[in-house]
């Protein structure tokens, strides 16, 4: 295997691997705001690695330079979107659950639903 | 004759070559579909410089460059801090919102400064004042670290 398909594979599979701590993180996270920063992992890392491991396997054409604008595109949005998301919700009058969220159920299995009902 | 500009040259410069690149094609139809497409996207510009009266121009420079390398490195650096919070089993976060006073003044060091701070996972930016900005983050660490203010003395370095 080449160096370039190395590199390539690396990024390829760190990647997937980022997108799928995103998911589970989205999943894990206690409330709307902190799932924004989960989904934000997805999107500021998981995808440029998955669009620059595509790159390193592309021949020098402008379906490269196609797939560059993809990456800067994500990059310049994604700001912007989650402001807006937050901003709305927060107008919208969601507050934010603040202080120690860390997981209940590892010291008391039944702890989960009483914290959850005081925000 | 306010379309015959330096200004309006260079942005359709920049579009025509955008365009042709993202075509890739050089029949007649399509030129002249980009053509349009470029003369009606100055068009809306110049409509939108006349409502909000101050154009905004950023012209890529090394500094600009150096600021977005640093900002990739810590990118990278809050999301390797965030994906092991996330795999934690006691999933440690402790969620702030609070706010942070800012110095930076023009409005393009505020966009730039605001949403260098939502890009780096773990920090958000909810609101922008005038002289603060509230922000949300998963843990205490994030917010201090902005407020040791390494990010707002590179963004206010570059002079926008």
């Amino acid at each position: 295997m080449s160096l370039l398909e190395l590199t390539s594979t690396a990024c390829l599979v760190v990647g997937g691997a980022l997108c799928l701590t995103g998911g589970v993180g989205l999943l894990r996270m206690p409330d709307f705001f902190s799932r924004v920063h989960a989904a934000g992992l997805t999107e500021t890392i998981a995808a440029p690695l998955l669009l620059i491991g595509l790159m390193l396997q592309m021949d020098w054409s402008l379906d490269l330079f196609k797939v560059l604008m993809i990456l800067v595109l994500i990059l310049a949005t994604n700001p912007t979107a989650t402001h807006a998301m937050a901003k709305a919700a927060l107008h919208g009058g969601h507050q934010p659950r603040l202080g120690d969220l860390s997981n209940p159920s590892e010291q008391d299995g039944h702890a989960e639903e009483d914290s959850s009902s005081k925000a | 004759m306010q379309y015959l500009s330096v200004h309006n040259a260079r942005i359709l410069a920049v579009l025509a070559v955008f365009w042709l690149l993202l075509s890739g094609h050089f029949t007649a139809l399509l030129l002249m579909l980009g053509a349009v497409s470029v003369l009606l996207v100055i068009w809306l510009i110049r409509r939108m410089d006349r409502v909000d009266g101050e154009p905004v121009r950023v012209w890529p420079t090394f500094g600009l460059a150096g600021y977005l390398l640093w900002l990739l490195w810590s990118v990278i650096k809050a999301n390797v801090d965030l994906a092991l919070r996330v795999w934690n089993p006691k999933l440690p976060i402790r969620p702030v919102w609070d706010r942070l006073d800012t110095s930076v003044e023009t409005p393009v060091e505020k966009t730039l400064y605001a949403n260098s701070i939502t890009l780096t996972p773990g920090t958000l930016t909810t609101d922008v004042h005038e002289d603060h900005f509230m922000i949300h983050a998963v843990s205490q660490e994030g917010l201090d670290e902005l407020r040791e203010g390494e990010m707002e003395r590179r963004v206010r370095k570059l002079g926008l």
